[in-house]
This record gives C-alpha cells, structure tokens and sequence, in this order.
C-alpha cells in the first residue's frame, strides 16, 4: 500500500482549517465556513471507516505503516496503527463531526476560528494514536495544548482564564518529565521507535524511573486523583463543544499512552508499580464518585464521574489481563460515546435556560419528552445498564480485577453503586420530579440538529451494548500481543535474576 | 597577501564605514541615503561570507585570525540578523526622528567589531573586537538622547559593560601571565597542567563574557537597558552581541581551556541553571513587553549555555541552533511590536495587546505562534530548540541540569500564557494603524512561516550546523 492513508487522515483537517482560514465570507456569519468543516470532517470520519473495513484484524503487527526520514539520522517520522489504535482513531474522526454539527448552538462569536481550532485539534488527536515513535508521540500530545487552550480561553465562561491555565500548566508540567524520558530513552537504547523498542526491550535498572516519569505524564492527563483537580475546571469552564472534546478524546490519549507505553515498554516497573495504579484508581472511584453525588452543577458532576470511569480504565489496563485490557479499551470507547453525550445533553439545556445549576431544572419530561427519552438512554449508559456499552467496559474490568486481586475488585463494585446513585439522582432532579420554576415552561424540545447530533450517539451506545463484537474482534489481537510481550518480558527477567 | 580574499568581508565593511562617514559629512540630508547604502552594503557582506564559506579552516595575521566553520556560519546568522534589523526598523526610527547618519554606520561598526570577535583566535584580536561592538553599543543604547531612560541605559551600561571589560582584561593578562602566550592555540599546548593563575583567568574571562551574554548573575543591566533604548537598539540587543558572545564563549571553552573543563564545566552549569530559573521567575512580573522580553533572553542564555555545559561537539551544535531559532523567534517578536503603532506613538506595555486578536486576527496569530514557539511548546520551532539542547545534556547524564531547565519552562510558559490571554481573551481597546512598511511585513512573514514550518523539515539548520566541530 503506497498512498499514506494515515498521514491524509492526519493532514486532511488541517488543509481544511487552512481553506477556511484562507477564504473570506461575505457575510460575515461563516455559514460557509461550517459547512467546510463539516465536509471535511465527514470525509474523515469515511476515510477512517475505509481504514477500518481494509484493515487486517487477524495480524498484530503495526499496519499502514509510514517510515520516512524526519530529524536526520536520528528521529523518523513513523505512523501506523493497530487493533487498538484504530478505534481511537475512529472515535476521533466520529467525535468532530457531532462538534462541527452543534457548534453554532453555543459559539456566538469568532465561528470561524473556533472551526479552525478544532479541526487543527482534530489532527493532532488523529496524529498521537497514529505515531510509532516517541517523539513524533510527545509533538503531538503537547500540540494539543495549544488548541484546547484557546477553546477554553476564548470560548469559555466566567473563570475560563483561570481553567485554561490551570489547564495548561498541569499538563505540561506532567509532561515536561515525559520529554526527559524520551531523550533518556534515545540515549540508551538508541532509538525512539517504538516497534523497535518493543523488540530491544529496555534493561530493568532503568524501567523504573523512567516509568514513572511516563506515569506523571499520563496521570495528569487521565486525570488521577490526586492530579485531577484541573478537570473539573476545565469542563466547567469549556464551551460544550470544547467539554466534548476533552472528555472524548483527550483523556483518552492518557488510557491509550499507558496500554501502548507504560505495558508495551516497560513491563517489569509497571508489575513493580500495579499496586500503586491501583489503590490511585479506586480513590478515584470511590472518591470522586462520592464528590459527584454532592454536585449542585451539572457540568462538574459529569467531570467527576469521568474520573471516576478513568479510574475503572486504569484499573482494568493494570490487571495485565485480556479481559481487564478489553474491558479497559471499551469502557473508553464507551465512555467517549457517553461522556460526549451527557455534555452535548447539559448543552442543550443549558442553551435554553443559561444555567447549569441542578435545582434550577425539575420537572423537565414534560415539555421535552423527546429529550427525556435520549438523556435516560446516555444516563443508563453512563452508570452502565447491560445493554449499553458501559456495562461491557465496567463488566470486563472487574472481571480481570477479581481475578487479580478480590479486594479491589470489591472495592470498584461498589464504585458501580455509587455511579449508579449519582446519575440517576442527576436524572430524577433534572427531567423528573415537579416544575417548581415557572421560567422553564418555555422551554422547547430538541430541534433538528440536536436530534441529529445525539441520536447519532444513541445508536452506538446502544447497538455496541448489545454486539460488541466488532469492536471485541479489533481489539482482541492487539491486547494478546501486547500481554504475550509483557508476560515474556517479565519471565525473562525473572530468569535473569535466577 | 596570497591570503587577502579570506579577510574581504572584514575590509569591505571597514572602507564601507568610512566612506559611508565621509558621504554623511560632505552631502547634507543623507541620513536615508546612507541607511539604504549600510543596507545594501550589509547584503553584499553576506554574499562575500557565504562565498568563503565553502573554505577549511584557514589562519591569517600570525595565526591570530580564524576563518572555520564556526566563524563562518556565526558571520553568516549575524550578518543575516543585522539585515533583518535594520530592515525592520527603518520605519520606527524615522517615527522617533532618529534618523541620523550615525545610526546606520554605528550598527555597521559594532556588526565589524563582532566580526572580529568571531574569527579571532588571539586575546588581543579578541579585545579589540569586543571593544569595538562595546563602544558602538554603548552610543545606540543611548540614542534617543532627549529621552531620559534611553540615556539611563546607555550610561548604565557603559559603566557596567566597561566594569565587566576590566574583569575580562584582568583575566586575559593572568592567562597570558601563566600561559605565555596570547594566542589561543599556544596556550591551549601550554596550559595542561593545572593552575591557581590560569583558573582564575578562565573565571574572570567567563565573568565578562556571561556579562555580554546577560547572563545571571551578570544579567542586572539588560532590562533596564532593554527597555530604555529605542525599539530597534533593543532589537539590535537581543540578537547580534548574543550571537557574537555565545561564539566567543563557545571558541574560549574549546580552544584556550579545552583542558580545562574541569575547571570551567561547573561555573557553566551553574550560570546556566541560574539564568534559566531568574529569567523564568523574574518576567512574570513585568508590565512593559521589552522588559519581559529581556528577562525572557535571560533564560534562554541559560538554555543556551546548558549546550555548552555538556563538553561535547553534540551540545555546541545545541547551543547554535538554539541561538539560530531564538534569533528568528525575536525578530518575530520585535516585528510585531514595531507594528503596535497609533498616531506616530509606538506602544510597547502589555495593557496595549489587550484584545488584539479582534481586530488585528493576523498580527495575533503571529504573536501567538511565536510566544508558544518561546515558551517551547510542539511543534514550534522553539521547541525543537530545546529539544536539541535537552538532547545533548541528557546524552551526558546531567539530569539535574535537563529537569530544572524543563521545570523553568512551565514556569515561563506562564507569563507567555498570560500575553495570550491579554490578546485573546481580554476585551479590546482602540485600533492600531494597519499600514507597514513593507521590509517589516517581510520579516514577520518571513520568521513566522520558519516558526510555524519548522517541523516540516527540522533537518535543515542541523546538517549544517554538524558541521562545526570543535573537540
């Protein structure tokens, strides 16, 4: 295959972010300029399906993959994907569009470089699960940062200085150490790519530390309690759109940053730290499950219940078991399906009424049963009812957890408890219970474009709840390879030391 | 002279200068004359650089004078540079009445005496030199002689920069005192074994170059200078005597004291971590963007000399690319400062930025590109600077060195955090005038596209830069 599919799918929407930059709208409303966007982003979202139908489920090796010379002699650019990544790259490529399509709901001004934002973000994001090699993974990870910062910033509410910084710094405090990893990593093993070093290995004095620095990174970006605090913040502050987009898909690089290098490259710190990864996620669940139930605003306890679900991630991608890794990648899936409903879902109200505030709404099913019916669906999904998709992330998780290790196992349980009080105690308040307000009485149900956005999130939520096979299928070679290195990496180590 | 041609650059641009002096005093009104004529004769200087560059290592005058790859890649970013400042500021001169016929031929001179300094391979070629860019200095920092900081800041940094010459002098004599010799070769051979007076010498000779690199603990005149001289003085500031300097110190450490490296490899380390630190932690709290961009030079000296800490051929090339990316990111940035003009009244206070981005969308953006390409965020060219710099220290296993400069860089992703957030999010105030001149809107077209395209194809300024070794 000579065409560099990936790389258009990387490219392709910043030439469309370059197009709107570049032509200038008469009336000043950029109408125009969505529709590029919208174009362009559908044509992404095809190219990536295209991707996914030629793409070899049976193999573990690295596919479509693109070697060209970059930093001379040392760095090249490298991108491929496999099983995993590729849902991640649909979920990117899935996401944009429903954010083109409900943009103009919450963006008042400057529409057109919000689009240009995004879609510049879009490649980045596409670009961080694509590339096999370190540095090619750090530019893009850190890239990110410029976009979101300014959809915060510019876009965003009354403390959204505030959040945006906080945003930024925490993050790239946290990676800054990554970047000495990298270089440290060059300088032992000679190369930063990453096929490469799944097949040198790294020697285990060094795993550790290096480990670590790996984890402050992607802790910060998952985010792990005690390092969560800029989440809550940065989604009360963003725009819909940008909430969408950070708890899709930016937390996702975290997840995905820990199966593909904390297991992939060093397997002996990671064994050493579990115990640490564990106890972390189940005070985020537990934890930040109880600080949700407590939320008077609506926005704040989905962000907490997104670390309390990252929290399930990074436990089940730290049983080193099939079906917690399986689970781990689903219930990210799952949870950028979910978590970008439930934000799309407060948009819309919040649109019509100006507040997040919980004990603002009540009463709600009976002048929008339409967006009644569609919140229940992503409220059940969001404290995982079988038949959606979290069921199967959460399920898996614990599977593996109680294979490992019972008392943490029963300890998340009870994170499922909690996960289920919150929603459905948000639901009852916010579409039950008696209009107590008389302001909401105007309040009209979805219009068109809403319903289009959301019911395209209903029906995955839904038809992967009930057949997760393809999605299983993806994924199932990937995370078996990536266990049979990890579990020959420690055997061999094992045997050293003997 | 079989060996003229070597030498053309430097005569050219001397017979330029005083023919220059003798069209300023014998035609009247010729200050716009001569500024084009230095212009032009700055472009034909490049030319006659790049022409010798192809050359080895070539010896003049006794050995006292080096022509290599170093010397000709430093003359060619420097005169490079000198271009582009005076291209950039021949509008705003003309705006503060400034434009006299001193003005061109004094940047002309100092552009010579760096010259010398660059290619010098002998003290005393060496110091006149530095004296020569020094004294050209110290009569533009005080240019606008009406106004009463440009005037502070010529005088500050006569007496300081004269101080830190004397510091230098004294250090030349004690190593010419134990070395024997004033020639840097001769006493790379005699200086093998260690002593009190040659260590001494290589402390008091770093101490005045860190002076002219502003770097801490010497740094205390930039900002005030920085802020005092007119825009383009500051923009000469920021770029040219760095260039000279940091090639001054790259050729003292691998050439005379190359042996030395004991000796010098900790007073580096530490300047380096200091600059870093100061300059990240001193800027947040500045209100007038000239002085925030002087504490911001401050640190990235420190990352500069971080390169030259490491004693390897790796980390000298670090450090030219450094100063190579960091110079287009300045003339980025005094480009668009040049355009904040309303009314024949430049501005140059952070409050003047505040929601720019509303009506000027393109100055912004390039003033966005280039404060995250200075605070060194993916995929600007800043970064890739860094990157090359923390590349070569980690290669030594100085981790202390590569966290704390990384750690410095949150800290000074802050307050170029906080300049966006004036532009973008804060709420507008009155216009700027949106006509430039034309050689300013090249220079910001120019150095923003290399900002934003770097990563298109980082391999460029390495391959050249490889070439320079010197260990």
């Amino acid at each position: 295959m000579n065409f560099p599919i990936l790389s258009s799918l990387i490219l392709l929407p910043t030439i469309g972010a370059l197009f709107i930059l570049f032509t200038k709208s008469s009336s000043g409303k950029y109408q125009s300029s969505k529709y590029v966007a919208l174009f362009i982003s559908l044509a992404n979202f095809l190219l990536s399906l295209y991707l996914w139908h030629v793409f070899d489920k049976n193999s573990v090796d690295f596919q479509f993959v693109e070697n060209r010379e970059w930093l001379s002699g040392f760095i090249n650019y490298k991108v491929g994907i496999d099983g995993i990544s590729i849902l991640f790259v649909i979920l990117t490529t899935f996401i944009t569009p429903i954010c083109i399509i409900s943009v103009n709901a919450t963006i008042t001004n400057r529409l057109k470089d919000f689009l240009i934002a995004i879609l510049i973000m879009e490649t980045f994001m596409i670009g961080v699960f694509c590339s096999l090699d370190l540095v090619v993974f750090y530019l893009f990870f850190e890239a990110g940062l410029i976009p979101m910062f300014l959809i915060i910033g510019i876009w965003g509410g009354e403390r959204r200085v505030y959040s945006a910084f906080k945003f930024f710094l925490y993050t790239l405090l946290g990676s800054v150490l990554m970047l000495v990893a990298i270089i440290s990593i060059y300088w032992i093993t000679g190369t930063t790519d990453v096929e490469k070093l799944y097949e040198l290995g790294i020697r285990a004095e060094y795993q550790n530390l290096l480990w670590l620095a790996f984890f402050s990174s992607f802790a910060v970006k998952t985010p792990m309690w005690p390092v969560h605090t800029w989440l809550p913040d940065a989604h009360v502050e963003a725009p819909t759109v940008g909430s969408v987009l950070l708890a899709a898909i930016l937390l996702k690089m975290a997840g995905y940053g820990f199966i593909r290098f904390s297991l992939g490259l060093f397997p002996i710190a990671s064994e050493n730290f579990t115990m640490l990864v564990y106890i972390l996620s189940l005070i985020a669940i537990i934890y930040t499950s109880l600080v949700a139930l407590m939320q008077e605003d609506m926005k704040k306890l989905i962000a907490y219940s997104s670390v309390a679900h990252m929290g399930f991630v990074t436990l089940g991608i730290f049983t080193m078991t099939q079906q917690g890794i399986e689970g781990s990648i689903f219930q990210m899936i799952s949870h950028g399906l979910v978590s970008a409903a439930l934000f799309l879902s407060v948009g819309v109200v919040y649109e019509r009424h100006h507040t997040r505030l919980i004990n603002k709404y009540g009463g709600l099913v009976s002048i929008m049963p339409r967006y009644a019916i569609v919140f229940m669906v992503f409220t059940l999904g969001a404290l995982g009812l079988p038949g959606t998709t979290g069921f199967i992330g959460e399920f898996l998780i614990l599977m593996g957890a109680f294979e490992k290790n019972i008392l943490v196992a029963m300890i998340a349980s009870l994170g499922v408890i909690l996960g289920a009080a919150y929603m459905l105690w948000l639901f009852k308040r916010v579409v039950f219970g008696e209009m107590n307000n008389q302001e909401l009485k105007g309040m009209k149900d979805l219009k068109t474009f809403e319903i289009i956005t959301l019911s395209a999130l209903v029906i995955p939520i839904l038809f992967f709840g009930f057949y997760p096979e393809p999605l299983m299928n993806s994924i199932e070679a990937s995370v078996e390879n990536t266990l049979n290195m990890y579990n020959f990496d420690l055997i061999n180590n094992l045997a050293s030391k003997d | 002279m079989e060996n003229f041609q070597y030498i053309l650059p430097e005569i050219f641009i001397s017979v330029s200068i005083m023919l220059f002096l003798l069209v300023g005093v014998f035609k009247k009104n010729s200050a716009n004359l001569i500024y084009n004529l230095s212009n032009i004769s700055l472009v034909i200087l490049l030319t006659l650089i790049i022409n010798i560059s192809s050359l080895d290592t070539i010896y003049l005058f006794n050995e006292s004078y080096l022509i290599d790859n170093l010397s000709n890649y430093m003359k060619i970013i420097l005169v490079g540079s000198g271009i582009f400042v005076m291209l950039t500021g021949s509008k705003y001169i003309q705006v503060i009445n400034l434009n006299k016929i001193e003005y061109p031929i004094l940047i002309l001179s100092s552009i010579l005496g760096m010259m010398i300094m660059i290619s010098s391979n002998d003290l005393i070629v060496f110091y006149m030199g530095l004296e020569l860019q020094s004294l050209a200095l110290y009569v533009l920092a005080s240019f606008n002689r009406d106004n009463l900081l440009s005037t502070e800041s010529g005088l500050k940094y006569f007496v300081l920069s004269a101080l830190s010459s004397g510091l230098l002098l004294y250090g030349c004599s004690l190593t010419y005192g134990f070395s024997e010799s004033t020639n840097f070769d001769q006493i790379l051979v005699n200086s093998t074994e260690f002593n009190y007076g040659t260590t001494f010498g290589i402390v008091f000779i770093l101490v005045g170059l860190a002076f002219k690199i502003s770097a801490v603990p010497f740094h205390m005149w930039a900002p005030d200078v920085y802020q005092g001289s007119p825009t383009s003085v500051t923009l000469f500031f920021a770029i040219l005597p760095k260039i000279a300097a940091l090639s001054v110190f790259i050729k003292f450490l691998y050439t005379p004291f190359a042996n030395m490296n004991d000796q010098w490899q900790t007073i580096i380390v530490f300047i380096s971590i200091a600059s870093m630190i100061f300059g990240s932690v001193a800027a947040i709290g500045q209100k007038n963007l000239k002085r925030l961009i002087a504490y911001s030079s401050i640190s990235h000296m420190g990352y500069a000399l971080a390169g030259l800490a490491t004693v390897s051929n790796q980390g000298i090339q670090s450090s030219i690319t450094y100063i190579s990316i960091y110079l287009v990111m300045n003339l980025a940035f005094f480009s668009c400062l040049f355009m904040l003009k309303r009314n024949d009244q430049y501005y140059e206070n952070i409050e003047d930025l505040s929601g720019l981005s509303k009506k000027h969308p393109v100055l912004s953006f390039s003033l966005l590109i280039v404060l995250f390409s200075l605070a060194g965020i993916p995929p600007l060219a800043g970064f890739f600077a860094k990157f090359y710099v923390f590349l070569a220290v980690i290669e030594q296993s100085m981790y202390f060195l590569a966290i704390v400069g990384l750690l410095a860089t949150v800290v000074a992703a802050f307050y170029y955090l906080r300049i966006i957030k004036i532009i973008y999010f804060d709420p507008e105030k009155e216009e700027y005038e949106t006509s430039h001149n034309l050689g300013l809107k090249i220079t910001l077209a120019i150095s923003t596209i290399f900002i934003l395209a770097y990563f298109i194809y980082p391999s460029g300024i390495t391959e050249i830069v490889s070439k320079i070794t010197m260990i």
